[in-house]
């Protein structure tokens, strides 16, 4: 159905190579995220897949057979792009039916997956108003019909949510997670934000300048983070990184240690710091500690209701089992 | 900024401009709506008040009046279609990044900055010349017969002349709305099957719909009134004889004031009526 392969693929825009040689295989039904800081290459490669730009070499395989050269829309997939990309002059109704009109689709045919993707997406009240007269959210959504009614092999979607106040993004990712497990259908998510990425993926991809740092699960990734990009990149808040003689006692050159794995005490711990700003969640209560003498800034979460306040002497206790540890290269220590 | 008081300043502060305007407007048309109802041949000294619709009638019985109703609509037509259809491709074909692209479009501007008479001289003498034209070193160059253009072909070459000055206007409004078109929108028709032609049809066409009524709509308001091309080529013969050339001949050749005031205000009614169809028609696509 839908298993999309790269085979050293490469992309060199005049004289920069923008994605060296890489290899990915994405597997039918997998909802794969690509994750990366802005300017890692992410969207370029999603837009390699999708046949946007020409691969300057390499292979990319969909269900196995040689899709490198083929045109867009040739290739059986359907993108949603960041700014939807809707045509403006058409109704709802004609934007969905696009596809299927330049596909050849009969009128009947057509009305029927219009209905049922309207259904799907909550846009039956909306399919004779324009673009121009639907908010942020609908227009997503009329982009992902548009998407849909195609019956692709696999789904593109490049940062489609980063237009969406934060509310609506909530939903919205709720509400691709849950036509991916309707649908079943391979899909290809690119984001810069770790949150969607974790929360939604079966597979992420951390990318940084073309090269893939790390493949694997949301959790594979959160607990043995491969190297030290990955393991600042992924979990919020970032992760505390210790250097110099504390890594030492460790073994490493650098540890790290996640704010969710280091506990506070009022008494007695191994570390001790002064409390420096309290961001308060209500079910969470991050706390900026300084002055530890490890690094500059430690964050812990605690929970909710502590109370510790400005300029407060507290103790913290890392958890040993949960501690990471890194070489000089910035590499795992096993 | 828009408060009561800044609104009402504003008001009389434009009250010059307005009244002067409505001045500059106002008193040559009501002297030709005056002119057109008076016997008025200065040559012969006739100046008889009040012929009533005498005027009126005579310039629509002309056997030259319909005629010069159709030499001017085929005209204006045909220099819409070809400025219309030539400025699209132009404009697509300037928006392609080339090197020079800057100097490129200045070039093609150029015409669009040359006087009427002037390029209407040059294509007569330089280009259309059955003796010494680059036209005819052309046709005989492919041992064929030099075509005298200006007598055999009048109405298609003057079409071609004015096309020629005004396809620059054409291609540079198109070019500016065709940059303005979302590169993602090409791309996702892209992907959503539609060829090189069904993109044109489907995402830039109507893309372009309004700049192509405004090219219409401005178009058309200065070609009905062409003359200077007229006057320098064909001189009105060769069924090249316009409605404002008519008017022109009736006033200066033939010293009759009064008829000529009439024809003047036929044109406008007749500028007002084709300005208001094409509104109906074309001009909602400049509501949305």
């Amino acid at each position: 159905m839908g298993q999309i392969t790269l085979e050293k693929v490469t992309k060199s825009f005049s004289d920069v190579q923008v994605i060296p040689p890489l290899d990915l295989t994405i597997e039918d039904g997998e909802f794969a995220v690509f994750v990366g800081p802005s300017g890692c290459g992410k969207s370029t490669l999603l837009r390699l897949i999708a046949g946007l730009e020409d691969t300057s070499s390499g292979h990319i395989r969909i269900d196995g057979k040689d899709a490198t050269d083929l045109p867009p829309a040739k290739r059986g997939l359907a993108m949603v792009f960041q700014s939807y990309a809707l045509y403006p002059h058409m109704s709802v109704r004609k934007n969905i039916a696009f596809p299927m009109k330049m596909a050849g689709i009969a009128q009947d045919e057509q009305e029927r997956r219009i209905q049922q993707a309207a259904a799907a997406l909550n846009l039956t009240d909306y399919l004779d108003r324009r673009p121009g007269q639907l908010s942020g959210g609908q227009r997503q959504r009329v982009a992902i019909g548009r998407a849909i009614v195609r019956e692709p092999d696999a789904f593109l979607f490049d940062e489609p949510l980063s237009n969406l106040d934060a509310a609506l993004r909530v939903g919205m990712r709720l509400e691709i997670s849950e036509l991916h497990s309707r649908l079943k259908t391979t899909m290809i998510y690119v984001t810069h934000d770790q949150v969607e990425a974790m929360t939604m993926a079966d597979k992420i991809v951390v990318l940084r300048a073309g090269h893939i740092e790390q493949v694997g699960s949301p959790l594979d990734l959160y607990r043995t983070p491969r190297n030290l990009f990955v393991a600042g990149f992924i979990g919020s808040p970032k992760m505390n990184f210790i250097e110099g003689e504390m890594a030492g006692r460790h073994g490493a050159h650098t540890i790290g240690v996640r704010p969710e794995h280091i506990d506070v005490a009022e008494g007695k711990g191994e570390w001790s710091g002064v409390v420096g700003v309290a961001e308060h969640l209500g079910s969470d209560t991050f706390f900026h500690i300084h002055q530890t003498g490890l690094a500059e800034t430690i964050t812990v979460r605690a929970p909710g209701e502590v109370s510790f306040r400005h300029g407060d002497t507290i103790h913290l206790t890392p958890r040993p089992d949960q501690i990471h540890r890194f070489d000089d290269k910035g590499l795992r220590l096993e | 900024m828009a408060t009561q008081h800044s609104r009402s300043a504003a008001r009389l502060m434009m009250t010059p401009a307005v009244i002067l305007l409505l001045g500059w407007m106002l008193v040559p048309l009501v002297m030709t709506l005056y002119f057109s109802f008076l016997d008025y041949r200065p040559l012969r000294g006739a100046f008889d008040c009040c012929v009533g619709f005498d005027n009126y009638v005579r310039f629509f019985t002309s056997s030259s009046f319909w005629p010069s109703v159709l030499t001017t609509l085929q005209m204006v037509g045909g220099v819409l279609a070809i400025t219309v259809i030539g400025g699209i491709f132009l404009a697509m074909l300037l928006d392609q990044p080339i090197w020079g692209q800057g100097v490129v479009r200045i070039l093609v501007i150029a015409p669009f900055f040359v006087m009427p008479t002037v390029s209407a001289l040059v294509w007569k003498n330089m280009f259309m010349n059955p003796v010494n034209g680059l036209f005819a070193y052309l046709w005989k160059f492919f041992g064929l017969t030099p075509i005298d253009w200006l007598s055999e072909l009048p109405l298609f070459s003057i079409i071609f002349i004015v096309s020629w000055q005004w396809l620059p206007f054409a291609t540079l409004i198109l070019l500016t709305a065709i940059q303005s078109l979302d590169g993602e929108q090409l791309e996702a028709a892209e992907m959503d099957g539609a060829g090189v032609v069904n993109r044109f049809v489907y995402i830039v066409l109507p893309h372009l719909a309004r700049a192509i009524t405004v090219v219409i709509l401005i178009q058309t308001i200065f070609l009905l009134s062409i003359f200077a091309e007229v006057f320098v080529t064909t001189g009105g013969s060769f069924g090249t004889r316009t409605l404002t050339y008519l008017i022109y001949q009736r006033v200066i050749e033939s010293q009759n004031i009064g008829l000529g005031s009439a024809g003047g205000i036929f044109a406008v009614i007749l500028a007002n009526i084709i300005a208001i169809f094409l509104m109906k028609i074309v001009g909602r696509n400049l509501d949305r």
